[in-house]
């Protein structure tokens, strides 16, 4: 009864010399979200495409909800739903002409699929806007009626590529309130992000990838737990200061800091409590250092990403079993 | 198996396709891309337009200038603009195949349950449709502008699906010169290429007989001045079928070759 929903094992998937893929294992249970987590370039929409049957792996497998992605291709695509990362919706067609031939492609019958395209309509709030042509909707309606499409089936496993990539706060969080809606009526999700915070906020489980490779997974607590507990963390005002300030925390909390340049800040682990945070604020205070920020700092999801995606970073904290990479080709496709 | 107390989709989805959700499937893309080509302006004067205002303009600024033996030029140019109409239209296939490309909206077609077939089969019919109406426009503009045919019901009919077949084949090619750009701009550059070079370089708008030599043997034997030849004969009602014959071998071979290729290009393009 227990089965997974989503099942891969080893799938490796090269492109010429590059290695999209390098052997990813992930699971997911029937009725939970999964995030794929990684920056652009990590593979995420790779994965995607092999589990909705548009790319073949070269080397491993994949099942989802019992079908295999290459043996039973055919069988999956009518109980899976795609959304994509650039709103695959005919622009030319009108919002419910879009929703109606999805639904005959699905084999729905004409009753049926007028019916939906309706309901979906209502749903996403495009009642007004079913009968225009899509070329006129915003970004957002676009989102909206290119996740109705994907919907209009009612897949039990649903695929939403960077779901919200570029959506203004507001249509995010309808975005979000609908995927919701749908795992609370049954439906598996798997979405890429590379949003730390939406991966929180919607996801069960969290697989972070980064270069082709599983480099960590678990909870959004779990995650947050390798990171140890808080970080205080100082921004200098000039950024030549920035020196003094990493060989000051380091001479008080005794590791090495971590540093952003760009931020012009600094971190170090604490134990939490104030102490440090006391100690710091006199040596900064008789160093003259001026300083924007001084803080505690709660670890987020964003410095686990950093930390387990980035190669420079303090890596001894962040004890993912990742395989060792050889750049940290975050921009690379 | 299944996840308790929701409305999902049928777990046990069918394993074969039956081959009237195939046909279902085809119409689905026919009307989809026949909806887009009449919602694209370009793509309309492309297809209507044009070929009108070059029959208007060699029918009556260039007419006059030029003789054909044995006949009158409306007679002469009236048929070839058909085939130049059902050509020419073929356009539309190159760049609506290279937007598709170019969209990604291919991805979920490939996602979705719909027959493998049904892409390439939807356009194809689309294409059919789109040729039978510029014909019908034309074959109206033909007469409108003095065009007599003197044959047999039979021998028009005859005629008429062979400048259908004739555009028929070449819509495969148009086809494959999208899946090759995969850029609408550059789609319709290169498919306006071998029109202008079948076109102009043919019996269609002047005999070939003052064209110097080495162009001539060209001109007189590539598949449009032989489908040209076909075509007047039979609305003349003089005898066919030598071109005929020669013409439906033209269109086959260019049919099976590049139905091959588009095909080919095709699988490549997703993956």
């Amino acid at each position: 009864m227990a089965a997974s929903i989503i099942e891969v094992e080893g799938v490796v998937k090269r492109f010429g010399s590059t290695t999209a893929l390098a052997g990813v294992d992930l699971t997911a249970e029937p009725g939970t979200v999964l995030a794929l987590l990684g920056p652009n370039g990590a593979g995420k929409t790779t994965l995607v495409r092999i589990l909705t049957t548009l790319l073949k792996p070269d080397r491993g497998s994949a099942r989802v909800a019992g079908y295999d992605v290459v043996a039973d291709a055919t069988p999956l695509r009518s109980i899976i739903g795609l959304a994509g990362q650039y709103a695959t919706v005919d622009e030319l067609l009108t919002g419910r002409e879009n929703l109606e031939l999805v639904g005959l492609w699905y084999h729905l019958d004409k009753r049926e699929y007028r019916s939906r395209a309706q309901d979906v309509l209502e749903r996403f709030a495009l009642t007004d806007a079913g009968d225009r042509l899509v070329k006129t909707y915003s970004g957002g309606m676009r989102r909206r009626l290119d996740i109705g499409a994907s919907l209009i089936a009612r897949p039990r496993v649903l695929f939403l590529d960077e779901p919200t990539t570029g959506l203004d706060p507001r249509t995010r969080n309808d975005v979000w309130q609908f995927i919701e809606e749908l795992v609370a009526a049954g439906t598996s999700v798997l979405l890429t992000t590379q949003y730390m915070e939406e991966a929180e906020h919607l996801a069960h489980q969290i697989v972070v990838i980064d270069t082709g490779a599983v480099v960590a997974q678990g909870t959004a607590a779990e995650l947050k737990d390798r990171l140890g507990g808080a970080m205080l963390e100082v921004r200098v005002t000039n950024p030549e200061d920035l020196e003094r300030a990493v060989a000051l925390l380091a001479a008080l909390a005794g590791v090495r800091p971590r540093t952003d340049s760009d931020q012009q800040s600094v971190a170090v682990p604490t134990a939490g409590g104030t102490a440090l945070l006391m100690a710091a604020g006199r040596r900064f205070e008789e160093e003259r250092i001026p300083l924007d920020d001084l803080g505690i700092r709660r670890p987020s999801l964003d410095d686990v990403f950093l930390s387990l995606t980035s190669s420079r970073s303090g890596g001894d904290r962040g004890e993912a079993t990742q395989p060792p990479r050889t750049t940290a080709s975050a921009d690379a496709r | 198996m299944s996840a308790p107390g929701l409305e999902l989709a049928n777990s046990s989805p069918p394993s074969g396709m039956r081959p009237g959700l195939a046909a279902r499937d085809i119409g689905g893309v026919a009307k989809r891309n026949l909806l887009r080509i009449l919602r694209t302006p370009r793509l309309l004067l492309i297809g209507a337009l044009q070929p009108a205002l070059l029959l208007v303009l060699f029918r009556y600024v260039l007419g006059g200038a030029i003789t054909v033996p044995g006949g009158s030029y409306v007679d002469f140019v009236v048929p070839a603009s058909f085939l130049e109409a059902v050509l020419i239209g073929g356009l539309t296939t190159s760049i609506g195949v290279a937007e598709d490309l170019k969209s990604g909206i291919i991805d979920r077609f490939q996602s979705l349950p719909m027959a493998r077939s049904a892409v390439l089969a939807g356009r194809t019919v689309a294409d059919l449709c789109r040729s039978l109406l510029s014909l019908a426009i034309m074959v109206g503009l033909g007469v409108l502008v003095g065009f007599h045919f003197r044959g047999h019901a039979g021998a028009i009919v005859g005629g008429m699906a062979l400048i259908m077949l004739f555009g028929y084949a070449f819509s495969w090619m148009y086809a494959a010169i999208g899946f090759a750009t995969k850029d609408p701009e550059t789609a319709q550059i290169a498919g306006i290429l071998p029109f202008f070079i079948l076109m102009f370089a043919s019996n269609a708008i002047v005999p070939v007989a003052t064209m110097p030599s080495w162009l001539r043997g060209f001109a007189s034997n590539q598949p449009l001045s032989i489908t040209i030849d076909a075509v007047r004969s039979l609305f003349e009602g003089e005898p066919a079928a030598h071109y005929v014959w020669q013409s439906v071998a033209w269109s086959a071979g260019i049919l099976v070759a590049f139905f091959a290729i588009a095909l080919h290009l095709y699988r490549n393009s997703v993956g």
